[in-house]
């Protein structure tokens, strides 16, 4: 008996290399990118445009590129706005989904459930439909190139609202009670108890938010046609439509890392929290 | 009792608010915008009610293309990114070392900025008169002359295309499917092991009917990415895609709204419209040829 379950048949062990080998070359296949966008914006402009066959290593890696994106074009300011739309966008929609999955979780008004219920429907809205009439209202706004008209829409989730309800009601009744005993207002508890015990969710639904804000383009596009309103995503389109001219690929490189640098450090740093965060439902696109 | 109702509400107002103006009011504006003939952007004003805007769309060129290539792109990597992340999830279950090591790199692309990397593919896949570029140097080993996958023939564009696509979505697959995979029993697998049932076998009769649910999911969810294919697109070919005609539909619909192309909400509305019920009918019809196929729970 012992004999045949630990035999390892010679299928099996074929199958185990077969295994090896596209686990290394698919692996490959994504770090290459990364590699050669690291690689080439260490290479001297010269020396990339004389490389007819690219070289897969450079001997005189240079940083001149990533002063010539900071300066040539407003890179820095790219940056700046990306961090501040990502952090102004994630802190109101934390507030406003707080309130929400509170009020779902754990106030009583008639009609709760109904509500509920209609709140996941919207779910069912693809965004490249609203995105038209969007537009059109914010530019009656006239927010155009504004911060304003970059963040509003994007404020509420409803996805989020339901992961944290969820969470709020796996929360004892009871500290509820406690609390209203002791004379706690309903907003107090709400941020000063039940939001440090659900940490671990906000925290999840914080990084999900702002790798989104951070990688967003289509709205920021829509919405801005002044530089100085630009985001990353944008930016980065328009270094290479009109940059550093088409061929200067070596600084557009650079941008590219620099622009990528932030995500790759939260990912690696919150790698576990993200990985269980999107499969419970986070869907990109 | 008044007061502790007004309460619920008024914690709701915000997330009310927000999704009432930028969710539930544009989805009717676009059905009514989709049926305003002539609608005039800067007067606000149109000439009557009808489907012109869907008669335009739908005999337009640009339209037309832009539907041949979201279609191909979905035909094309729909099943080979599933099969893909199939294949490699069941090859990450089957190791034991490196396990967390493969897993972290292979989510990679989901993080990252897909304007930004999508500009190292047209580096690694463009012929500029400096050189021929990285992938053409690996079609030479080959003995294939030299492609320029960036402005050159349709087949080329359309694979550089389907290859980032697929880059992109496999982290999200693979994520899914390697959590399925951990949550089939592995006492059954055990005990077609000792019956003496050969790897595929427990594959193909356990393995598979048990992960199926996760599958089908990815599939639809799948169908439904693709079909909104866009910001890869402009990664790759510049803003400009109707020029190079590798436009989607999303694609279409942002041009008529907006840049040199720009100011026909109507059209874009009808074309938005168009695009939502061809992924509605597609799901259905998803979810329709999974009934019985798929081991529901």
């Amino acid at each position: 008996m012992d004999r045949i379950v630990t035999k390892t048949p010679v299928s099996t062990r074929v199958l185990h290399i077969l295994a090896w080998i596209l686990l290394i070359v698919w692996g490959l296949l994504v770090l290459f990118p990364f590699y050669w966008m690291l690689l080439t914006s260490l290479k001297g402009y010269g020396a990339y445009n004389a490389e007819y066959v690219p070289r897969f290593y450079t001997l005189s890696p240079t940083l001149e590129n990533y002063a010539t994106a900071f300066t040539a074009v407003p890179l820095a300011r790219y940056f700046v706005n990306t961090l501040v739309f990502t952090v102004v966008t994630t802190g109101l929609m934390l507030i406003v989904i707080t309130l929400s999955a509170f009020a779902f979780a754990r106030l009583s008004f008639p009609g709760r459930d109904l509500v509920f219920l209609l709140f996941l429907s919207l779910m069912m809205i693809p965004g490249e439909l609203v995105v038209i009439t969007n537009f059109v209202t914010i530019t009656d706004l006239g927010l155009r190139n504004s911060f304003t008209g970059l963040i509003l829409p994007s404020v509420t989730s409803v996805f989020y609202i339901y992961l944290l309800k969820e969470n709020f009601e796996q929360v004892p009744d009871t500290l509820y009670y406690a609390a209203k005993v002791d004379g706690t207002p309903d907003l107090v508890y709400l941020f000063k108890v039940l939001c440090p015990i659900c940490r671990p969710t906000l925290v999840t639904v914080t990084i999900l938010k702002a790798i989104e804000c951070w990688n967003s383009y289509v709205w920021p596009r829509l919405i801005t046609d002044n530089a100085r309103y630009f985001l990353v995503s944008v930016g980065i389109q328009e270094i290479r439509e009109n940059g550093f001219g088409r061929e200067n690929i070596p600084a557009m490189m650079a941008a590219v890392v620099v622009i990528s640098l932030p995500l790759i450090v939260i990912f690696i740093v919150f790698r576990k929290k993200i990985m269980a965060g999107v499969a419970r439902g986070g869907l990109k696109g | 009792m008044e007061q502790r109702h007004l309460k619920g509400y008024l914690y709701l107002l915000p997330a009310v608010l927000f999704l009432g103006v930028f969710l539930v009011y544009p989805l009717f504006d676009v059905v009514t915008y989709s049926f305003e003939e002539g609608y005039n952007f800067a007067s606000q004003t149109y000439r009557g009610i009808g489907l012109y805007n869907y008669r335009y769309v739908l005999r337009d060129p640009y339209f037309l293309q832009a539907l041949k290539n979201t279609l191909l792109l979905v035909i094309i990597t729909v099943p080979l990114s599933t099969g893909l992340a199939l294949v490699i999830s069941v090859a990450l279950h089957s190791i034991t070392v490196l396990k967390d090591f493969f897993q972290t790199i292979f989510f990679l692309p989901y993080v990252t900025n897909t304007l930004a990397v999508g500009l190292v593919f047209m580096i690694l896949f463009a012929r500029t008169p400096y050189s021929d570029g990285l992938m053409n140097l690996l079609l030479g080993i080959f003995g294939i002359a030299p492609i320029d996958f960036i402005e050159g023939p349709y087949a080329a564009k359309l694979f550089v295309l389907s290859f980032y696509t697929i880059w992109i979505v496999l982290p999200f697959k693979i994520l899914i499917l390697t959590s399925a995979l951990a949550g089939v029993d592995e006492n059954l697998i055990k005990a077609a092991r000792i019956d003496g049932t050969g790897p595929m076998r427990i594959f193909f009769k356990i393995t598979l009917p048990m992960i199926s649910p996760m599958i089908f999911y990815l599939v639809i969810t799948g169908f439904i990415g693709a079909f909104k294919a866009y910001s890869d697109a402009v990664a790759i070919f510049g803003v400009n895609l109707n020029a190079a005609g590798m436009n989607t539909i999303v694609g279409y619909v942002y041009d008529m709204l907006y840049g040199d192309s720009g100011g026909f909400p109507s059209y874009a509305s009808a074309a938005a419209i168009l695009l939502f019920l061809i992924v509605l009918t597609i799901t259905l019809i998803n979810l329709l040829a999974s009934r019985g196929r798929v081991r529901s729970n």
